[in-house]
């Protein structure tokens, strides 16, 4: 067990834990954040996406160890930031969730699209959202929102 | 929407129904409706007729004017959670901004009214419930009027209701709130009038989804992300193959690790594995990886993928259980050989895997337990953990949490995720335990879809129609050996493997269908649209073969084959074909048109795809699909499901989208190996069409999954000129 001092949505939080928890396991039970998902642990399906300094990271094979003072931040803090807060509005105004435990990653990584390409084609899309997984393969919609999202945005 | 709607669920709800109001204890309006001897257990001597009926609730109007609506099923990505609530609220009168939701615990009174047991699936939760959930609403309102009407002595009629209000003569008015305590002391109606459809200001409109949000913000808490005071988290170590048993293990390096609660052995529906309960999940998990553990595997059958399709195919050589013989058994040897077609089809076993992965958290406190399970089968889990905790299911409380997902998966017959988790905390007394799968737990799991061969032979007549089909089906059955094999097999057919099949709408002569179910050990289940994910895709890729043939368009030879009376099928076929036309006829080079429909669980489907070869793949560029699902209470939960649910149907063609054996033990693992679609995989747009109806509601869940891969390749087959009857699609 290891102590560290954790910088998550602009909040200092102190967790103890094994070195090798992935961030994602320290998110949901050490600290209750439970908005980031686990879906397969082997970062092939994006349920787990948080932003690690600005950049869309897998939690699930980050071990807690590595994470020193980055800024974390999760689903949880998203709406605090301008391009995720109207992200999750479109999410909401096109009505894109169905069972919805996917969502908190692809708002993630919607929102991380969206800071570096503020017109995203297709392609751009299809390149981003490539790695989150829907079961429910509500990616129709996904493509719809982040492309209001990006309109309200210009 | 003229016509008044045509109830062909009245006959239902002909049994004795009844409602009841219990206590007013929270300054509220409690409706709960009752249902003597459900349709089916009296057929299947399924769950026994409700004897008790406890004051469970429907509907609660709170005294701060929030009208709190009891959802009877679970919520795992349908949209029910909102679409019953519009049904209630609606005949309620109620304001829908006031209207909130929640998923009620196993019960009685939350059986399905027609399946006679709490569950979701076949597609039945809006089409059972559209009425029950009307008679709940138009009761209670009834019941507020006549509060209102005795509070201000005149008579009901003179009462009218809008937006949670009643109004009555000379400027009267009465919140709904003030008058829940008085309405909650009226006797509830026999009878309530129901709204003609010129009158719903909910049904049929598009409302959003009342979990959105909390989806979007992630404060919406699942089974997994369930946290209770001391909780510890247990795995479990499966046998590597099924039936497998411990014979014996080491745990020292695994109790070695700090937070590692207890290890044990735990019995398994077949065989035994280890349970692991630790602190957090990922010391369990860390801990189980260490476990040293002798499986006994001698005795159980290994099954092997290869060695299986052999013997399927050698069986679809011979006739299997009849499940329809229709005409002329010999028509077909009256038909040149060469007018005929031989096709030879593998699918193969299927995962559901939710994204959510499978959990059940149970607390056992000696005289009573708690358990919270999203669960599709909330009657039998409920009841298997009581059985396991030696305990009355009605001193188990039983908590429907919210899924990610689940397709079937959380429907299991014998409720083997709740079952470990009864287990392990009987060990446990007063600790909660949440047990959780990994996926890696999930994708090597079991209870897949299940493998199946089908050869069919087509003799085509001298109108290009086919005049003799000799179909046989080979694969396990889903419910042999289960409570559900009185009810789903006959005559030794499994009627879960030939639907869509056996049942076809095309109008074809002389039609032999049979089927072998062979036993293998491999745990299988019924996976989003059951028989009809490999039906459809044999029936609706043949009859496209056939209109080539033919050199006769596919959608006019269907609308030609189809009969009369199917309905619902010809009318989504022409709204398709209209809908479809123009990118149909303005498509760009190197692209191919798909066609494709079938009916299931009442809903007809059509569906036409553009595609192109891209990378080796196929890539979707449009879908347009074409619904008639009765009434739809809320088109744009029914257009969502079918944009997405049509994605959902493309899991089949993925590259890696089949779980395959080797000496006994599956091959996949994770995603990596068993790889449902990502956005690149699926359709680009889907414009999904309602056809317009005042039919009785009828399922959207499944009906969008069976239609998209046979027309995927059926659009591949003009771009390569090759038949693809092979799943998955594993090269081009």
């Amino acid at each position: 067990m290891a102590t560290y001092q954790l910088n998550i949505n602009g909040q200092r939080k102190q967790v103890n834990v094994d070195p090798s928890t992935p961030l994602l396991w320290v998110l949901r039970e050490d600290l209750k954040m439970t908005g980031t998902k686990y879906g397969c642990g082997i970062s092939a399906c994006g349920a787990c996406t948080v932003h690690v300094d600005g950049v869309a990271t897998r939690s699930c094979v980050v071990p807690v160890s590595l994470i020193g003072n980055r800024e974390i931040v999760t689903i949880e803090g998203i709406a605090q930031d301008p391009v995720g807060r109207v992200v999750q509005e479109a999410w909401v105004d096109k009505d894109v969730v169905q069972c919805g435990y996917c969502q908190s990653g692809q708002i993630m990584s919607a929102v991380a699209l969206l800071k570096s390409t503020s017109k995203p084609s297709d392609t751009n899309i299809e390149e981003s959202m490539g790695g989150n997984l829907c079961r429910c393969a509500t990616y129709v919609r996904i493509r719809e929102a982040i492309k209001s999202a990006a309109l309200q945005l210009k | 929407m003229k016509a008044a709607i045509k109830l062909k669920n009245d006959l239902h709800f002909t049994r004795r129904s009844f409602l009841r109001v219990s206590t007013v204890a929270a300054g509220g309006l409690f409706v709960s409706l009752y249902l003597d001897l459900p349709a089916l257990a009296q057929e299947g001597n399924q769950a026994p007729p409700p004897k008790v009926y406890p004051p469970d609730a429907f509907v609660h109007i709170r005294p701060d004017g929030k009208i709190l609506i009891t959802v009877n099923r679970l919520e795992f990505g349908q949209g029910v959670q909102t679409a019953l609530p519009m049904i209630l609220a609606d005949e309620m009168d109620a304001d829908w901004s006031q209207v909130i939701a929640e998923l009620a615990p196993a019960a009685d009174v939350y059986k399905d009214p027609l399946f006679g047991i709490q569950m979701v699936g076949g597609s039945g939760s809006i089409a059972h419930s559209f009425q029950q959930y009307r008679e709940l609403g138009a009761k209670t309102r009834a019941m507020l009027i006549a509060a209102a009407a005795d509070r201000w002595k005149v008579a009901p009629d003179q009462c009218r209701t809008e937006n949670s209000v009643v109004r009555g003569p000379g400027n009267q008015s009465a919140r709904y709130a003030e008058l829940a305590e008085d309405a909650a002391r009226k006797p509830v109606p026999d009878k309530a009038r129901l709204k003609s459809a010129s009158e719903f200001r909910l049904i049929g409109t598009k409302v959003r989804r009342l979990d959105s949000r909390p989806k979007c913000d992630g404060s919406q808490k699942f089974g997994l992300d369930l946290d209770l005071p001391g909780m510890k988290i247990a795995v479990v170590a499966h046998p590597p193959v099924f039936g497998g048993s411990v014979k014996s293990f080491d745990d020292k390096d695994a109790r070695a690790i700090e937070g590692v609660r207890e290890v044990f052995e735990i019995p398994l529906p077949q065989g035994s594995g280890v349970a692991v309960v630790a602190d957090r999940f990922w010391t369990a998990k860390q801990a189980r990886d260490r476990l040293k553990i002798d499986w006994n595997t001698a005795g159980v059958e290994h099954p092997d993928s290869a060695q299986l399709w052999s013997k399927y195919k050698e069986l679809a050589r011979t006739q299997g259980n009849v499940a329809v013989a229709r005409g002329d058994e010999k028509a077909m040897d009256k038909i040149a050989t060469g007018n005929r077609i031989v096709a030879e089809y593998e699918f193969p076993y299927l995962a559901h895997a939710p994204m959510e992965p499978l959990n059940a958290t149970v607390r056992f406190d000696g005289d009573r337990a708690e358990a919270w399970v999203g669960s599709q089968f909330q009657t039998m889990d409920h009841m298997v953990i009581a059985e396991v905790l030696g305990l009355k299911p009605e001193t188990v409380t039983f908590h429907t949490e919210f899924a990610g997902g689940g397709f079937g998966r959380r429907a299991v017959i014998d409720c083997h995720v709740p079952r470990e988790a009864a287990l392990i905390a009987k060990r446990f007394r007063g600790t909660a335990i949440k047990l959780i799968w990994s996926r890696e737990d999930d994708v090597r799991g079991g209870y897949y879809r299940p493998m199946h061969a089908h050869r069919v032979e087509i003799g085509i007549g001298s109108d290009g129609m086919p005049a003799a089909w000799r179909h046989v089906v080979v694969g396990q059955s889903i419910v042999a050996g289960t409570p559900f094999e009185s009810l789903i097999v006959k005559n030794g057919v499994d009627e879960t493997a030939v639907e869509g099949t056996a049942d076809t709408s095309y109008n074809i002569p002389n039609l032999h269908v049979s089927a072998h179910h062979p036993k293998v050990n491999v745990p299988v289940l019924w996976w989003r649209s059951v028989g009809h994910t490999h039906t459809a895709f044999v029936m609706e890729t043949l009859i496209d073969e056939l209109a080539t043939r033919a050199k006769v368009d596919p959608i006019v030879y269907r609308r030609k084959l189809l009969k009369p009376e199917a309905k619902k099928l010809l009318s989504v076929l022409d709204l398709m074909e209209e809908k479809s036309k123009s990118w149909r006829s303005n498509l760009p080079k190197g692209h191919a048109v798909g066609i494709s429909c079938h009916e299931c669980f009442d809903t007809a489907v059509a569906c036409a795809v553009d595609v192109s070869i891209e990378n080796k793949r196929p890539k979707i560029h449009r879908a347009t699909v074409a619904v008639n699902c009765g009434l739809a209470v809320n088109p744009l939960t029914v257009e969502s499901q079918f944009q997405a649910g049509v994605g959902f149907g493309v899991t089949q063609l993925m590259a890696n989208g089949a779980i395959t054996f080797k000496n006994g033990r599956v091959e996949q693992r994770n995603f990596d190996g068993y790889t449902p679609p990502y956005i690149i995989d699926a359709p680009v747009t889907v414009d999904v069409h309602i056809v317009p109806s005042t039919e009785a509601p009828t399922g959207c869940g499944e009906p969008p999954v069976p239609v998209i891969s046979p027309a995927v390749v059926n659009a591949l087959a003009k771009l390569t000129g090759k038949r693809y009857r092979s799943l998955p699609l594993v090269s081009l």
